[in-house]
């Protein structure tokens, strides 16, 4: 039998009741968001159960939401599939903008090593207990976080662009 | 050689006269330097490409001399970088390019290495002047293997009138210090 959404949703309500929340069916991916203090024992708990078996990590990523009220400004994406019953899972922990932390979970999943690296990188997300947490793909010498909304698009070292032909100024002349 | 249909490069001005020759230093030195180029391609991507077409029988850069493509920066003269140079690669560039021996000169080849191309972001260099100066700018993305020959002329150009003295003079020796190389 195929494991059904319900199934998963009813299986971590029973176990992290609270702690996870907003179940909805984006497209065909489930997803649920999750307290971030859990995330470890979540992650932990849907590979290792013999039923949900998501013992596969497809991507983790980071997302910045500046709109956002202080303590969800930054979102950590987890993907996760179940290879026997093809099923994928997303699920998300929000993070706080000041000062962004969660727990690691490269000891759940080795793969994810370089993609909390990555995510460092680019968001500046501190994965607490990561064994190498430095730039993974960016220059050592970066001070910032490329991927956060306030970093300007256009490099500042660029001199050969003239406004005028970019739509910037008020008249061609 | 009255059969066969080799070009050779003409001879610089001088007076020529019953079993001798005379001319300028300059312009026998220029001449050598000019037809013997040997690149170092430093290729990253899509210019990359067009540059082995250039290479390649078709185009044949070899006909100006640049036969020999050198992999190692200590025996070539002429440094041609091909394709977006990242900020991370930046040192590595400069590093080749003091790697190289006097008198060095570089080729700038599309529009990545020469300005940072469409790549205006945080992670690519915007043009390979920031770090290395570049004596032939080639625009284009990518450029036609033709183009590349017309940059590399117009570098054999510039060698072929370069005076022997200009790797010692205090402008050049300025040019260098600007970029911080010693």
């Amino acid at each position: 039998m195929a494991l059904e959404t319900i199934q998963i949703q009813d299986k971590l309500t029973e176990t992290f009741g609270e702690n996870v929340s907003h179940y909805s069916q984006e497209k065909d991916i489930f997803s649920f968001e999750v307290a971030a203090d859990q995330i470890t024992a979540i992650i932990l708990f849907l590979k290792n159960d013999p039923e949900l078996r998501f013992h596969f990590l497809t991507d983790l990523c980071g997302v910045h939401y500046p709109d956002n009220e202080v303590n969800r400004q930054f979102a950590v994406v987890y993907h996760l599939h179940n290879w026997y019953e093809n099923k994928r899972i997303r699920i998300k922990a929000f993070i706080d903008g000041e000062n962004p932390q969660i727990r690691t979970i490269s000891n759940i999943f080795l793969s994810s090593n370089w993609m909390e690296r990555e995510t460092f990188d680019f968001y500046g997300i501190d994965f607490i207990g990561h064994p190498q947490l430095k730039r993974i793909l960016n220059m050592d010498e970066m001070i910032s976080f490329p991927m956060r909304k306030e970093f300007p698009m256009e490099d500042s070292g660029r001199t050969d662009k003239d406004d005028r032909f970019f739509g910037r100024t008020t008249d061609n002349y | 050689m009255s059969d066969s249909n080799i070009n050779m490069v003409a001879p610089p001005e001088g007076v020529v006269g019953e079993g001798f020759f005379a001319t300028k230093l300059n312009d026998v030195v220029g001449l050598a330097r000019a037809n013997s180029l040997w690149p170092l391609p430093f290729a990253t991507s899509c210019c990359g490409i067009e540059f082995m077409a250039t290479m390649a029988s078709h185009y044949d850069l070899a006909r100006f001399g640049s036969e020999r493509v050198s992999f190692s920066p200590r025996q070539a003269d002429m440094l041609m970088v091909m394709g977006t140079i990242s900020k991370k690669m930046a040192p590595i560039l400069r590093q080749v390019y003091e790697q190289m021996s006097e008198p060095r000169w570089v080729i700038a080849v599309g529009a990545c290495a020469c300005s940072g191309g469409i790549f205006d972001t945080y992670s690519v260099l915007q043009g390979i002047d920031k770090v290395i100066p570049v004596d032939v700018y080639v625009p284009g993305c990518p450029p036609r293997p033709e183009q590349i020959v017309d940059g590399v002329m117009k570098l054999q150009e510039l060698v072929r009138n370069e005076s022997v003295r200009r790797r010692s003079s205090p402008e050049y020796q300025e040019l260098l210090a600007s970029y911080n190389i010693k």
